[in-house]
């Protein structure tokens, strides 16, 4: 779909088509801070300064784009078999409680070797968490949307009873936390940079899934179930593993998130790893597409966003949810602009008007 | 089908797109290079200069809880002439504070960051405090330890249980039925400590008052707060207080019901104009001017002019009581402002020898008072004599 070269009005579509969509939402945004007493020119300079303008800033956007990356995954790869998933807060959340505990076990052993187990747990805890969701959708016919939301509750509230209860560090008295992983074990930063290898995991994980999903046969397979799951069920396609397989990746990614987070940013697990990174990542997976290759470029732009709210605070005195208007729009106007494909004549294909209907969502 | 729904865009149409998006492109391009571009400048020290405070808030600054009362601190600071503020709201405990740090140091050229958070500390803090050793990084939470925290980092807190003692004292002569209600984030030193002092305070004018105590779980939770707010009602408690991030939901669930209020962290009186009695608030623009002038002279962490670790109450001005509401009674206001008299001269002891909790068990050894300072307190995992609940969850 989106670097097919033999149908390049296709590909036109599935560029400008978000490109449009971004200007518009940014276009009412303007006029948003307008009514809030602010130049919407300054704010636009200023949002590009603090996101994009210097190297030093541009750093910010990758720091927040990091954990953004592997949440969004959790919501594209499920997106791709047809079913929502919304738990990618949970899995994380699991996932970071799942590396804090292999990092504690495996305190004392090389420091690469902490970190891979430490991963691993996080993939692994995350994995299963999304793959309870699968398997409740599959085996029970619950539904995804609403299981993996309410995991997400339950994901917090484990984090809060094991933080305050069987993990937790009796010095850590007015902040339940876990025992700090010592510094020795933790996750380094891209040398050059304050960035966090997050990112790194975080691009490969999204280069990884975009083959899976695109040129591999299990990807084709996930795409079809996904199209037609009675199809998929008549060609003999095992759509209940396709679900599962696909559910713990998912979760995986998001788990991975955590362990990030626990293993690169806080050093322990307490309440401030469930900081919505989970909810942006939904909106960075729908604005995508589900696509994720383009989950990487869309992350850095809603890390870009967010990496803006300050300056909008400090320099613009305007609130502080104006960030997250910001966000609003750009997520509706996205969503809408999803109605608009296949619509505009321009986008058309000559030769084949008929050949190219909507189906780029597959 | 689609066809006949379809935008009919002509040629025209399309170029007349294209001009104005690269209109408005340059336009945003043009802004950006207008814009002026405040470096990074380290000022320190320097009298003619503004001193540059940045302020950061874990929630939003008009939540009538803990980041109002910090933000109104730092309104009141900025009204100094020499100081310049900046402040940034709704900041999570993760990367995101540390990249806040960074730009009001870089971007504003702060040289003293206030980071309001408790969760702030470890490791953001730390680290941001490591990187720029020249800037002052004062956290509120009283986490400082000597020998093993950056020179350049200090801490703040107040003992807020003293005007908690007062609120306490108020509330039981107003109560008909004896009954007061705590709702409570979580069984934490400070929460439980808020708690006990109440009920104490309470107690000290009324032995036979009993506090039910609610813990939500969690600092914010609106809907839970409302519930245990009603459900106290129920019961027939007449006076609720809390201890959560923001007590307008509870506050305004127990005007709702007809029943008192004492407040918490800032001033709730607007959202109770009839039940709210009286409420235990940080004073931080005393708290925060003092650290200004001590700056503006010249005195700073690292060379050891300002102390790493300033705590205190009343006496060291770090709170206020709200004005008393129209149904607090004469003997009330006599008692409760008794009670502030012996804070500020230092003679009030909350926390007695020989103190019991509420399953019997002495919790202070006999004879052996604990002033407010002693770090003992700060380890408090018991509720006192007249507490009906239970730390564990």
């Amino acid at each position: 779909m989106m670097f097919n070269s033999s149908r390049w009005r296709t590909t036109l579509e599935a560029i400008s088509l978000p490109i449009a969509a971004l200007l518009f939402s940014l276009v009412l945004f303007g006029i948003f801070c307008a009514l809030a007493g602010a130049n919407p020119f300054a704010v636009y300079a200023s949002i590009y300064k603090a996101a994009f303008g210097n190297w030093r800033s541009f750093q910010n956007t990758l720091i927040r784009a990091a954990p953004l990356m592997l949440t969004a995954l959790c919501t594209a790869l499920p997106a791709r078999l047809g079913l929502i998933i919304i738990g990618n807060e949970g899995a994380l959340v699991v996932g970071g409680i799942g590396a804090v505990a292999a990092g504690l076990a495996l305190q004392g052993a090389p420091p690469t070797l902490v970190q891979i187990g430490m991963a691993l747990a996080g993939l692994i805890c995350g994995g299963l968490w999304i793959g309870a969701v699968g398997a409740l959708r599959h085996y029970r016919g619950v539904n995804e949307t609403i299981s993996s939301l309410l995991l997400n509750y339950i994901a917090i509230a484990l984090l809060n009873h094991l933080v305050s209860g069987p993990m937790k560090d009796p010095t850590s008295l007015n902040k339940p936390s876990t025992y700090p992983i010592p510094d020795v074990d933790m996750l380094g930063k891209i040398p050059g940079t304050r960035v966090h290898y997050g990112l790194i995991y975080g691009l490969i994980a999204c280069v990884i899934a975009y083959f899976l999903i695109q040129r591999t046969t299990f990807g084709f397979a996930a795409r079809t179930a996904g199209g037609n799951i009675r199809a998929a069920r008549i060609a003999g396609l095992p759509v209940g593993k396709l679900t599962m397989a696909i559910c713990f990746l998912a979760g995986s990614c998001a788990g991975l998130a955590g362990m990030v987070e626990v293993a690169a940013v806080q050093g322990r697990a307490n309440e401030s790893l469930n900081a919505n990174y989970g909810y942006s990542g939904i909106l960075v997976a729908f604005i995508a597409r589900h696509n994720p290759l383009a989950a990487t470029l869309v992350a850095v732009l809603v890390g870009g966003i967010l990496a803006s709210g300050g300056i909008l605070q400090r320099v613009h005195n305007l609130p502080d949810a104006t960030v997250l208007v910001f966000q609003g729009l750009v997520f509706l106007v996205v969503m809408y602009s999803e109605s608009l494909y296949g619509r505009l004549p321009i986008f058309k294909e000559r030769s084949q008007v008929s050949g190219s209907p909507a189906t780029a969502t597959v | 089908m689609n066809t006949n729904r379809s935008f009919h865009l002509s040629r025209r149409q399309v170029v007349r797109g294209l001009l104005a998006t690269t209109a408005f492109g340059v336009t945003s391009k043009f802004g950006t290079g207008c814009s002026s571009s405040t470096g990074s400048q380290s000022s320190s020290g320097s009298t003619d200069k503004p001193i540059v405070m940045g302020f950061i808030y874990v929630g939003a600054k008009d939540d009538y809880g803990y980041n109002q009362s910090h933000a109104e601190g730092k309104a009141g600071v900025s009204k100094l002439t020499w100081v310049k503020s900046v402040e940034q709201a709704n900041v999570p405990e993760t990367t995101d504070v540390q990249e806040a740090m960074r730009n009001m140091i870089e971007q504003d050229g702060a040289t003293v960051i206030f980071p309001t958070s408790f969760g702030y500390f470890d490791p953001h803090v730390l680290k941001l405090a490591q990187e720029y050793p020249e800037v002052q990084f004062v956290h509120c939470g009283g986490l400082y330890q000597e020998g093993k925290h950056p020179k350049n980092v200090g801490s703040y807190f107040g003992f807020i249980d003293e005007a908690e003692y007062l609120a306490g004292i108020v509330a039981a002569k107003a109560s008909q039925s004896g009954k007061l209600g705590f709702i409570a984030a979580k069984p934490i030193p400070q929460v439980l400590r808020n708690i006990n002092s109440f009920t104490l305070g309470a107690r000290s004018v009324n032995p036979k008052v009993s506090t039910q105590v609610i813990f939500t779980g969690d600092w914010s939770l609106p809907v839970k707060e409302a519930e245990a707010a009603n459900s106290m009602a129920d019961q027939g408690v007449d006076v609720i207080t809390c201890h959560v991030d923001s007590p307008k939901v509870i506050v305004e669930t127990a005007e709702k019901r007809g029943i008192f209020t004492t407040g918490y962290h800032a001033n709730q009186a607007v959202l109770a104009p009839k039940g709210y009695l009286t409420g235990a608030e940080w004073d931080w623009t005393n708290v925060y001017s003092k650290y200004a002038e001590m700056i503006r002279a010249g005195k700073t962490l690292m060379n050891g002019g300002i102390p790493h670790l300033v705590r205190g109450g009343f006496k060291e001005g770090f709170l206020k009581l709200s004005a008393y509401g129209t149904e607090v009674n004469d003997e009330a206001k006599k008692l409760a402002d008794a009670a502030k008299a012996k804070f500020i001269d230092g003679s009030m002891v909350v926390y007695k020898g020989g103190l019991q909790d509420n399953t019997g068990k002495i919790v202070i050894p006999a004879g052996k008072d604990l002033k407010q300072q002693d770090s003992e307190l700060e380890k408090m995992n018991w509720l006192v004599a007249g507490v009906v609940g239970k730390v564990g969850s």
